[in-house]
């Protein structure tokens, strides 16, 4: 932990001025106090940074631990809540990720673990300042909620995104007792969605909320109550409401609060007549400082249009939630020119995406997502072509995901010339295995062009039918590459082997349905302790190599999940990733550690 | 397993594929191909749909591999995604909206199609087209739709017969009660009388 215990104190070392010498035992002229020097770190946020900053030497370290104040673990089973707290004694937010991210996709049974509860009861006598709590993909309960709720008395800001096993009673208990709350940001969780009352819980003596995110719930919340609420937080920056808001109550939050910076507005459609549309169009014209919009919940050609006002404005504008067509989306766009970030529903087609090569220059990020994944006949979707044309007009987009059915290398190719700057290429080609469908090649090419020329790239989903050689492209070529993503690809062991051999900067794996084997796992021993995971499902990985794994690393935890009633020597799901805090304690039983 | 196959070239391709639909106990897949296994949660669909959507593929390589349907997780959308669509067909208000049958002259068994999905002539046509791989080719006023193989009528609230394209796309779906896809050959005999 300490490389440089030869070196006298780290202190701002000044070296004597008629010596010279590089002698590591410089006399030390000024003392530098640790207070000063814990000041000066304090001053350092990124989380990498600081890490980097404690291994300098033990009084950096130290300086260090004192002085941070929020602490990021990306994975909740790499350490262990008494081990942080011992070493962080004076954190006010904590970032806590939970389940392999396959889990958004039903690749993980339910119980798997994630429980938050722990960490809670650890922080309450560690932390009982704490002010911020961010969960990702955490279990968390009722109770929970309630616990901290009621144990923490200075907290303010909770984010929830993808967490499950809540009810909107958890809720309430927030609501009730955080006096101080300026943030409730509640996405994407299994939640028990019990009614709206809990927000009604808010005290009328709470006007501290800056963050107020409910949208991905489902039951009406009284109209009544957020209204007063709205009203009263007059720091109220950022406020996403559900479908069950209306045009009419979104007309009267707004008038309640133009200072909004994010907005996510509930349904779009409404039986109205054209006063009140005028109106509304007046209302967003008022929210002068708005940047980010979303919601849009059936959105027509009717009501759209009274959002143009606020659209030149706009930075961000999430669409993925409104099925609109090509020609509402053009209409749009003209008047959204400062756009960086965009979300969209595969409805718009491929002549909507031509409107967005035309219309937003400064598109960074782009994001296109399948109306109906599964019904093959109603949506034609996207194709290559409409890829092609927004690389055309946004050369500075960095961050894409794209769902399509058909795709070709020579489109991909060209992409990456036009955007050579992507830092996440994220492609889903719907079909498993289908290969470029005019020359009925593997997309092999495709992707080679991506890491050939992208040099920045940190992330990297991959679909298609593709052989090894598009991984040994990628170990090759992707020195940036941190996350990949691959599912139903590669020839064999050869394709694991060249991404695990090459891309230097990997930390996370997940893998699905690719026929690597034990050989392929293996070939990663001394990359896992670099990175932080490994999850392989449905390849064929054994028992028998997972156990080889755990016995050569001791210091990774080999995870496999058992499939009641299917083959005991296969392992069906495995995950592996390093940790500090040794084999789990509430694995349940379908998780086996090896 | 019997196989019903269409005199008509345009059916040659299907597979109905019933083994996939087959409700049975226990993990599906450890007799098929093993990599796939039947979806155990979230995407709920209709028997009729699940049967529908195994049939209209042309493209070779879906044909070669399982319906996507089956497989769990994938494509990796998340499920509070999935619904935006089906939740718009199930709010929707406005109007009578909107699945209706459509029957093509000369095929076994007949279509359902959601009228709210389309909004114009063109869109509705070219769905059409695709599910029934025929040709339809252009609506005139004048000409109906001479010179393509098929022409789409529909039957109105009053329960006639009417030639698909005359009125305003917003008035048609509120009146249209079923859709039929009439050979050319009868069809002109429809102009004729008009």
């Amino acid at each position: 932990m300490d490389p440089n215990q030869k070196r006298a104190k780290a202190v701002d070392r000044v070296d004597s001025v008629d010596t010279g010498a590089a002698s590591s035992e410089s006399t030390r002229m000024c003392p530098f106090p640790d207070e000063v020097l814990e000041r000066v770190l304090s001053l350092i946020g990124s989380h990498k940074d600081r890490s980097s900053v404690s291994l300098v030497c033990k009084d950096w370290y130290n300086a260090e631990r004192w002085s941070r104040r929020h602490v990021f673990i990306g994975n909740c089973y790499s350490v262990s809540p008494e081990i942080v707290a011992a070493r962080f004694p004076r954190i006010r937010s904590v970032t806590l990720k939970g389940k392999p991210r396959f889990s958004d996709f039903n690749l993980v049974p339910e119980d798997w673990g994630a429980d938050v509860h722990p960490w809670l009861s650890v922080f309450s006598t560690a932390y009982p300042f704490l002010e911020e709590l961010r969960l990702k993909r955490m279990a968390v309960s009722d109770e929970s909620l309630e616990f901290l709720a009621t144990n923490f008395q200075g907290f303010k800001a909770l984010s929830l995104l993808s967490c499950d096993g809540f009810s909107t009673d958890g809720l309430k208990a927030i609501a009730t007792n955080c006096k101080n709350l300026t943030e409730l940001d509640v996405q994407e969780n299994g939640i028990d969605d019990l009614g709206g009352h809990w927000l009604s819980c808010f005290p009328e003596s709470l006007s501290s909320l800056e963050i107020l995110n409910f949208a991905s719930l489902n039951s009406e919340v009284s109209f009544d109550a957020l209204e007063k609420l709205v009203s009263r937080c007059k720091s109220l920056r950022v406020l996403k409401v559900n479908r069950n808001v209306s045009l009419d109550q979104l007309q009267k939050l707004l008038l309640q609060a133009p200072q909004l910076m994010e907005l996510g507005t509930g349904t779009f459609m409404q039986e109205l007549v054209s006063g009140p549309v005028t109106e509304l169009k007046n209302t967003f014209s008022n929210c002068k400082h708005l940047v980010t919009l979303s919601g849009l919940w059936d959105a027509t050609p009717l009501y759209l249009p009274v959002i143009y006002p606020a659209c030149a404005r706009l930075t961000f504008l999430n669409l993925s939630y409104a099925t609109l067509r090509s020609i509402e989306l053009a209409n749009l766009l003209t008047h959204s020119k400062s756009l960086r970030r965009l979300w969209l529903l595969d409805t718009v087609g491929d002549k909507g995406l031509e409107a967005v090569g035309s219309c937003c220059p400064l598109l960074e990020e782009l994001r296109v997502f399948p109306a109906d994944p599964f019904d093959q006949e109603i949506f034609l979707g996207v194709t290559e072509s409409g890829f092609v044309s927004v690389s055309r007009g946004c050369p500075k987009l960095r961050y894409v995901l794209y769902f399509c059915r058909q795709m070709t290398n020579a489109a991909v190719a060209t992409i990456a010339q036009n955007c050579p700057d992507f830092t996440h290429f994220r492609l889903c080609i719907m079909n498993p295995g289908q290969p470029d469908y005019l020359t009925k090649e593997p997309m092999d090419e495709a992707f080679g062009a991506i890491v050939k020329t992208c040099t920045k790239l940190q992330r990297l989903a991959v679909s298609g039918l593709l052989t090894d050689r598009t991984f040994e492209y990628i170990g090759k070529y992707a020195k940036n590459l941190e996350t990949l993503s691959v599912a139903f690809a590669g020839s064999s062991d050869l394709g694991m082997e060249y991404v695990l051999g090459g891309c230097p900067k990997l930390r996370k794996l997940e893998i699905r349905d690719c026929p690597f084997g034990n050989a392929a796992l293996l070939s990663g021993l001394t990359k896992y302790e670099s990175m932080r995971s490994l999850w392989m499902s449905a390849c064929n990985v054994t028992m028998n190599g997972c156990r080889e794994l755990a016995k050569e690393k001791p210091r990774l935890n080999v995870e496999v999940m058992k499939d009641e009633g299917s083959d005991d020597s296969q392992a069906h799901k495995v995950y592996v990733y390093r940790t500090v805090a040794g084999p789990r304690r509430d694995a349940p039983p379908f998780v086996l550690t090896l | 397993m019997d196989r019903k196959r269409s005199s008509l070239n345009l059916f040659e391709d299907i597979d109905l594929n019933y083994k996939a639909t087959e409700l049975r106990l226990g993990l599906p897949g450890t007799d098929d191909q093993p990599e796939i296994k039947t979806s155990l949660s979230g995407n709920k669909r209709s028997s009729s749909e699940m049967e529908s959507s195994t049939c209209t593929d042309e493209n070779e390589s879906r044909s070669a591999s399982p319906t996507k349907e089956q497989v769990v997780g994938w494509p990796p959308v998340r499920s509070y995604r999935r619904n935006i669509v089906q939740g718009k067909k199930e709010s929707s208000e406005m109007g009578s909206g909107m699945y209706v049958k459509v029957s093509m002259d000369g095929a076994p068994y007949l279509r359902k199609v959601d009228l709210k999905m389309y909004r114009s002539y063109e869109e509705l046509m070219e769905g059409l087209q695709k599910m029934f791989k025929c040709i339809i080719g252009l609506y005139s006023e004048r000409e109906g739709y001479n010179g393509s193989q098929h022409a789409p009528t529909y039957e109105d609230k009053d329960g006639d017969w009417m030639l698909v394209g005359d009125v305003p796309w917003e008035m048609f779906i509120t009146s249209c009660k079923r859709l039929r896809i009439m050979k050319a050959s009868e069809a002109r005999g429809l102009d004729d009388s008009l």
